[in-house]
């Protein structure tokens, strides 16, 4: 059986006036008939399903509905219409700096973080060391969080957040933080856990990364779902060729079209500048 | 049967989750106290100086004709401000910690019963001090005090469904903070906190649940009396009643949430 099926999607969401207005602006656009709430789909009709081990590219610009589907599989947004199958447990790694509490110590912050990761206090108490560790935060272990410099937050979030041992794992941008050294560490360690036979879902606007680590991809298009496949490179390259030239494929061969003048690009680029062309854009 | 499948599965939920939840317990006790010199002893501090401030005032208008005014004072005082606290502190558990359940898939109402931990101690040790007073007030203590654990229960459970109505509203409202306040200071004075209603509008004060708790606990300290039966289902009935629609916008609301915060 899968690890995780995704059967016919869709969900609605849900914008405009209503954000953080006040009652009386409320009233006097009711009153003018100006109140406007726009709803959308922000995925519609996905569909597709991992096997235990696979690793899922999701490519597509911003708006296309990537996050929204993540909060899905995730379950903190409920599936407007379809449904969503998962077996074992599931862990998201999404924009790792928020979420704490500046006036905490980086201790309290650090088990704070860990329980809402769904890690037990004794999983903690044995891990919290081996933590501070990593993220190179020794001497700050009882400093209030508001003093760390953005760099150590986001070390320590990421120290934290990679101790997860899920059935699946969903990435949001965070294969690698923090700069020189602790970068190569951190993506060492995702590299380790991404070996380890997770399935994962991975969302990057770096398509060399798709490239690197997926064995399959899910491209969507303002919540549309262009293509679903195994066939990693094929459809990186048809993205960046769609990157350039604006037009949208419908349907596989058109993907495969597009694959091929992006190689043909990349070979005329190659022979015209007689340097090796860049496989990511 | 199906009710006891909920249960059970809340239950499981709530274990599932407990490590969060203490987590948040302290973070909440830390947030209360930061940067107060004497942390804690705010909260028995500050309900003794409104008490001793009321007692001031009010004394020369109402404490001639009432028998032991301090603590009927204190009865007041001890569960409205609990009351405030609890719900004024729950107000902000949504919105404060969008950060967190938009992220993560947490049920939302651990927020609101781990700010509702941290002003139940709180009310507790007040209660404390509150005894010390019915002693030195002359009043003798009986068995009968450990009825005060129902109004306590109802009280417990009426301001965890205020908490859950009022962050939901104040997500999608941010002006319920404000017209809050003055409802709260109305119902403060319609609590008959420092003085006594005269008996032909006693029915109208019961349709206020904040004075029929406060009413319970002077039944049962300065009149040593216990409540009717009927009474105990009165405050049964506001706890349930407040509890109810605050699960039902809870789950009604759930996914709205999101597209708010």
């Amino acid at each position: 059986m899968p690890a995780l099926i995704v059967q016919d999607v869709s969900i609605r969401y849900i914008t405009g006036d209503f954000k953080s207005i006040g009652l009386k602006e409320y009233f006097m656009l009711k009153l003018k008939g100006k109140y406007r709430v726009t709803e959308f789909w922000a995925d519609k009709d996905i569909t597709f399903s991992l096997e235990k081990g696979d690793m899922l590219g999701i490519i597509g610009k911003n708006g296309a509905g990537k996050s929204t589907l993540l909060k899905a599989v995730t379950g903190i947004m409920e599936p407007t219409r379809g449904t969503i199958r998962r077996k074992g447990t599931i862990a998201a790694l999404l924009e790792l700096a928020s979420g704490f509490d500046r006036d905490l110590t980086v201790r309290e912050n650090t088990y704070l973080r860990g329980a809402m990761l769904g890690y037990t206090r004794k999983f903690m108490d044995e891990q919290y060391n081996n933590i501070i560790a990593f993220a190179e935060l020794e001497e700050f272990q009882d400093r209030p969080f508001k003093q760390l410099s953005s760099g150590m937050k986001s070390r320590l979030a990421f120290s934290i957040a990679c101790l997860v041992n899920p059935d699946i794992l969903i990435l949001d941008e965070v294969l690698s933080v923090g700069d020189g050294a602790f970068k190569e560490k951190s993506a060492a360690r995702m590299k380790s856990i991404l070996a380890s036979g997770v399935t994962g879902i991975l969302v990057s606007h770096s398509i060399g990364q798709v490239r690197d680590l997926c064995n399959k991809v899910l491209w969507l298009d303002r919540g549309c779902q262009v293509g679903f496949s195994g066939d990693v490179q094929r459809y990186c390259d048809a993205y960046c060729e769609y990157l350039l030239t604006k037009r949208l494929p419908k349907t596989e061969e058109e993907i495969s079209k597009l694959a091929k003048a992006w190689e043909t690009r990349q070979k005329k680029s190659e022979n015209s500048k007689k340097r090796p062309g860049k496989t990511n854009s | 049967m199906n009710l006891s499948v909920f249960a059970k599965n809340k239950l499981q939920q709530l274990k599932k989750h407990q490590f969060l939840f203490e987590e948040l317990v302290r973070r909440d006790f830390k947030q209360k106290y930061k940067r107060t010199v004497l942390g804690m002893g705010w909260s028995i501090l500050s309900p003794l100086l409104t008490l001793l401030v009321m007692k001031l005032v009010f004394t020369y208008f109402f404490g001639r004709t009432i028998a032991h005014y301090t603590t009927y004072l204190f009865c007041g005082n001890l569960l409205f401000s609990y009351f405030m606290e609890s719900t004024n502190g729950g107000m902000n558990s949504l919105l404060g910690n969008a950060a967190i359940f938009t992220k993560v898939n947490v049920p939302k109402y651990l927020f609101l019963f781990s700010k509702n931990v941290s002003s139940f101690i709180n009310f507790m040790l007040v209660m404390l001090v509150f005894f010390v007073f019915v002693y030195f007030d002359n009043i003798s203590f009986s068995p009968r005090f450990f009825m005060l654990l129902y109004p306590v229960g109802c009280l417990v459970v009426f301001n965890l469904g205020v908490g859950m109505i009022l962050s939901a509203l104040f997500v999608f409202f941010r002006d319920i903070k404000y017209l809050y306040d003055v409802f709260a200071r109305l119902l403060m004075y319609c609590s008959a906190i420092f003085y006594k209603v005269p008996a032909k509008y006693e029915m109208y004060y019961l349709l206020n649940p904040v004075y029929v708790y406060i009413k319970y606990f002077r039944t049962i300290v300065l009149e040593g009396q216990i409540p009717s039966v009927e009474y105990h289902l009165l405050c049964m009935f506001y706890a349930v009643l407040m509890f109810g629609i605050g699960v039902w916008m809870y789950r009604h609301y759930n996914q709205r949430f999101l597209y708010y915060v």
